[in-house]
């Protein structure tokens, strides 16, 4: 069990420098000159060699990485090329929002998907067919083309909802919720169809075990039976996939943060993609990849306490 | 719903699928076909309108047609779809196969590739990508491709590790065949329909995330029309007029849902993945069975099975299939009788039908289980409540995965205890020590293990524990000792003949095994292709068996016929069901065969006082007279 987690915190340093490396080196491909890009294209060229000089520029890529690596590790990650904030400050700031949102979509979606996978297992027939169907259009409707309808309908027709912005949870819950009812809801049926079909398929397959049936012949009872062994059992599929679907939140939430304005992680690295701002994508990408990480350690610690043969492995 | 109409609305489903993904690659072909329009022209006097007959999808802020935007649109969408699925089918199919066929160094190290691919934050990279080569649509569905490889590795890699398990990879190995050879012959067309499931996913997830982009800004540069781009125009409007979103959305949409329909169609015809409900509910209603015949004797039987029948749903067209037939037999309190039989031969459907559990989702179709005085097979939800655990205990034949794997294994016999008797928490804890005792696990520390920490014979004996801890009077026990070795075989078999004897229990041991029918057994049920061939005591049967097929078993090879060896092989093999033969089901593989075997079904003749054989060549030797 301990060793488990050491192992898989192990294998995130590695992962987490080829990740940074990959993301450094394709963003100093950008044709063209960072300096430029924020001097303009009318700047004199020796303005540009002593912007360049100053940014460290005109070293080789390498030793960039490498500088940027070791002020990453102190925890400084330098500051935006074109505002000049402080990138640790920028990107802490907006974890709460992108966190809020994958969580409570995360939780939200295994809450309704594990309970229309279950019962359509254990109905079988139209149920079980009707979640087929509800998850292949679950996936089929984009996350972003589901916000944009939200807002034309709950926000702009009839404004039960805010259309845009975020309430920190500090300063008031009851607003945070209400501001995050719409993209929650937007990022949530794609998510809990992936989840309602692997309950669903786990489920099945629990079924199916030697002691479901020996514990029917033995007269225990098809509750007991369905929700004291059969879930607990399920489960651990589940909750594997509840880490991918929270993971591929953070991908939905970059557009459905885009569409309702939320100050979050997403968005911040979107403007910062589109403004080509290095520092502030390569932030983004230290964080992305933190969260990933952390979520797989949670996936593995809730099946460690699943299931025995993980724990006391 | 029957199977038939629900497989035919699948099929249309399909079909409409295949016919827009048509419609799409006309869009690129020949966009003149499905619109005259002109995607840039303006007209600013028609802003904004809904479907009219002039712009059948409407027009948008600069009164340019929708219809149009979309037709040409598509070329983007279906290209950045191929390059993106090519270059995850080939990078995932490609490692793997390599990861799982070599295995060792080149495995591990293809996993952690794997594993990094999927931790990388993927549309974030694909941001840096796309901000690093603005508008390239080939090079951003590149990168989506490669991340997007990661479930695919895992996949093939599986489906190849189990492959290569398999025997016809050994024999391409021995007939020369180099690696190459054999995975492109063998190993890649056996995953062919995987890899398609797997590339319709790919292929819809990167509808989505390509418009998602083209949303955000990354996608062609205006005013070339991409979906995503259209839409992000409609967010813009969208104050004024909803509308301008519907049709980019309900392609996106359509496309996603067709790539989904045609994986899923392509997942069942490779997987047959048709799965209904395996934990059926108790029938409420009575069943409408004709009984078999009425209980009129008063022997003091505790199970009385009289013409007992079952039929299981066929695995590719559902309809029912007789798998038992007029199956009888008794077992007297206290008694051992052995089910003996082929696998195939319906013993072990009719002991689980005897517990209403008809495997495979079958159901009994006739006859009567008279046990204690109730007609199991026509008892209601509550009457097996007392049944089950209570009156009858079942035994399953491979214990590592009786009991449920994620509970300890005291924890889960005190619940039985509990059950059944309704004690309390401490005094069920304690029965639940005594039970272990009782099956000779008298190490507290078992208690607390899970199964999974059990040896092969210390799990069956607690699964043994299990099915007694309602003190039933009769214990089913299927194939109980097939999965141990020999020596934790004699040991459960002594224990069963010591728990039957102590608690005057009576047991019904399901085997293949004539050993074990020789050790533990006082009467014999002898059953072949679904019927009960013969029924007479441990001694005739070793003694003098009647029916041929008994004969065989024994005569086959006498000395094998001991503890722990499996039934003989005897020529021929047994009809399957749905294929038997009007007459005697043995006729092909019998000796003695005569025309008269083959015209009619034989009954079953009492050769000697309760016992019987079914074989009309019986009557020539012996007084028998036919019984039910
Ligand atoms: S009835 Fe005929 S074919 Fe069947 S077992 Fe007897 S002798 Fe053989």
């Amino acid at each position: 069990m301990t060793r488990l987690v050491l192992r898989r915190l192990a294998w995130s340093v590695p992962m987490l420098l080829v990740i940074t490396l990959l993301s450094f080196v394709l963003v100093s491909l950008i044709p063209g000159d960072t300096a430029r890009a924020i001097l303009g294209p009318s700047a004199a060229p020796e303005q540009i060699d002593a912007v360049r000089a100053q940014l460290g520029l005109d070293q080789p890529l390498l030793q960039q990485y490498l500088s940027w690596l070791g002020r990453a590790i102190r925890g400084d990650l330098g500051s935006s090329l074109l505002t000049g904030v402080d990138v640790s400050q920028l990107v802490n700031a907006r974890l709460a929002p992108t966190l809020s949102l994958i969580t409570l979509a995360t939780l939200s979606a295994g809450v309704i998907g594990v309970t229309l996978g279950v019962q359509s297992a254990v109905r079988g027939g139209r149920l079980g067919r009707l979640v087929d169907l509800a998850s292949m259009s679950g996936l089929a409707v984009p996350g972003f083309a589901l916000a944009l309808l939200l807002v034309a309908v709950f926000a702009v027709r009839w404004p039960l909802f805010p259309a845009t912005g975020y309430v920190d949870f500090a300063s008031s819950p009851g607003q945070w919720l209400h501001a995050l009812v719409l993209p929650v809801a937007a990022a949530c049926p794609g998510a809990a169809t992936a989840v309602a079909k692997q309950a669903r398929d786990a489920t099945l397959d629990v079924l199916d075990r030697e002691f479901v049936r020996v514990m029917q012949a033995n007269g225990v009872p098809r509750r007991t039976i369905i929700y004291r062994h059969v879930l607990r059992n399920a489960a651990g599929p589940v909750v594997s996939l509840l880490g991918v679907v929270s993971a591929s939140l953070l991908g939905a939430a970059v557009l459905i943060e885009n569409v309702f304005a939320l100050p979050g992680l997403g968005s911040a690295a979107a403007v910062a993609a589109s403004q080509h701002d290095l520092p502030v994508l390569q932030g983004a990408v230290v964080y992305f990849t933190l969260i990933v990480i952390v979520i797989g350690l949670l996936v593995d610690l809730v099946q460690a306490w699943l299931d025995p043969k993980v724990r006391l492995r | 719903m029957t199977r038939a109409p629900r497989q035919l609305a699948r099929t249309s489903l399909t079909v409409l699928a295949t016919l827009w993904l048509g419609v799409l690659a006309v869009a690129v072909l020949a966009p003149g076909l499905l619109t005259g329009r002109d995607p840039l022209e303006q007209d600013l006097t028609a802003s904004l309108q809904t479907a009219t007959g002039e712009h059948l999808l409407g027009t948008d802020r600069l009164g340019r047609d929708l219809l149009s935007r979309l037709v040409h649109g598509t070329g983007t969408v279906l290209w950045g779809v191929a390059v993106a699925v090519v270059v995850a089918v080939v990078l995932g199919t490609v490692l793997g196969l390599i990861a799982g066929y070599f295995g060792g160094l080149l495995d591990a190290a293809v996993m952690r590739l794997s594993d990094l691919l999927f931790a990388v934050p993927g549309i974030i990279l694909l941001l840096v990508v796309a901000s690093t080569f603005p508008n390239d649509v080939t090079i951003a569905m590149t990168a989506f491709g490669v991340i997007m490889a990661s479930g695919l590795i895992r996949v093939v890699r599986g489906a190849t590790r189990s492959l290569r398990a398999e025997q016809f990879i050994a024999a391409a190995k021995v007939a020369g065949l180099s690696d190459a050879q054999i995975l492109w012959r063998h190993a890649l067309p056996r995953l062919l329909g995987l890899v398609i499931v797997q590339a319709s996913l790919i292929a819809a997830v990167t509808v989505v995330t390509q418009a998602g982009l083209a949303f955000l800004g990354f996608g062609p540069p205006p005013p070339a029309p991409t979906w995503g781009g259209l839409m992000d125009e409609g967010r813009a409007v969208m104050a004024q007029s909803a509308w301008p979103l519907l049709p980019p959305g309900a392609a996106v949409a359509l496309t996603v849902l067709a790539f989904l329909l045609i994986g899923d169609a392509v997942r069942d015809r490779t997987t047959g993945a048709w799965s209904t409900s395996k934990l059926a509910r108790p029938n409420r209603r009575r069943s409408r069975i004709a009984s078999g015949e009425a209980d009129v004797s008063a022997s003091p039987a505790v199970l009385k099975v009289r013409g007992l029948s079952a039929a299981i749903p066929d695995r590719v067209t559902f309809a029912p299939r007789t798998v038992v037939t007029d199956a009888s037999f008794e077992i007297d309190p206290g008694e051992i009788v052995g089910l003996v039989g082929e696998s195939g031969s319906g013993k072990t459907v009719t002991a689980l039908s005897v517990l209403g559990l008809t495997p495979g989702g079958g159901t009994v179709t006739g006859g009567s289980c008279m046990f204690e005085g109730l007609d199991l097979v026509r008892a209601t939800a509550r009457q097996w409540r007392d049944v089950r655990g209570r009156g009858i205990g079942y035994v399953a034949q491979d214990s590592a995965l009786s009991l449920d794997p994620s509970l300890r294994v005291g924890a889960q016999l005190a619940a039985a205890v509990r059950r059944h008797t309704g004690v309390n928490r401490r005094v069920a804890r304690s029965r639940a020590a005594e039970l272990l005792a009782a099956v000779e696990l008298t190490d507290p520390a078992v208690a607390r293990r899970y199964p999974h920490q059990l040896s092969g014979g210390m799990a069956q004996r607690a699964a043994i524990a299990y099915a007694l801890a309602g003190s039933p009077r009769l214990l089913i026990a299927d194939e109980p000792t097939t999965a141990l070795d020999m020596t934790v075989q004699a040991s459960i078999l002594a224990l069963l003949r010591r728990l039957s004897r102590d608690r005057s229990m009576a047991v019904l041991l399901v085997t293949h095994d004539l050993g074990v029918v020789a050790q533990l057994c006082d009467r014999v049920v002898v059953m072949y292709a679904g019927q009960v061939v013969e029924r007479c005591t441990t001694d005739e049967l070793f003694t003098g068996p009647r029916h041929p097929y008994s004969a065989a078993l024994l005569a086959a090879d006498p000395s094998r016929a001991r503890f722990g060896q499996p039934l003989p092989v005897i020529a021929g093999t047994a009809p399957v069901p749905g294929a038997w033969p009007r007459g005697c089901r043995m006729a092909d593989r019998c000796s003695l065969v005569t025309d008269q075997c083959r015209a009619a079904e034989v009954p079953l003749l009492e050769y000697a006082h309760g016992s019987v054989a079914r074989c009309i060549r019986v009557a020539e030797r012996q007084d028998a007279v036919p019984v039910s």
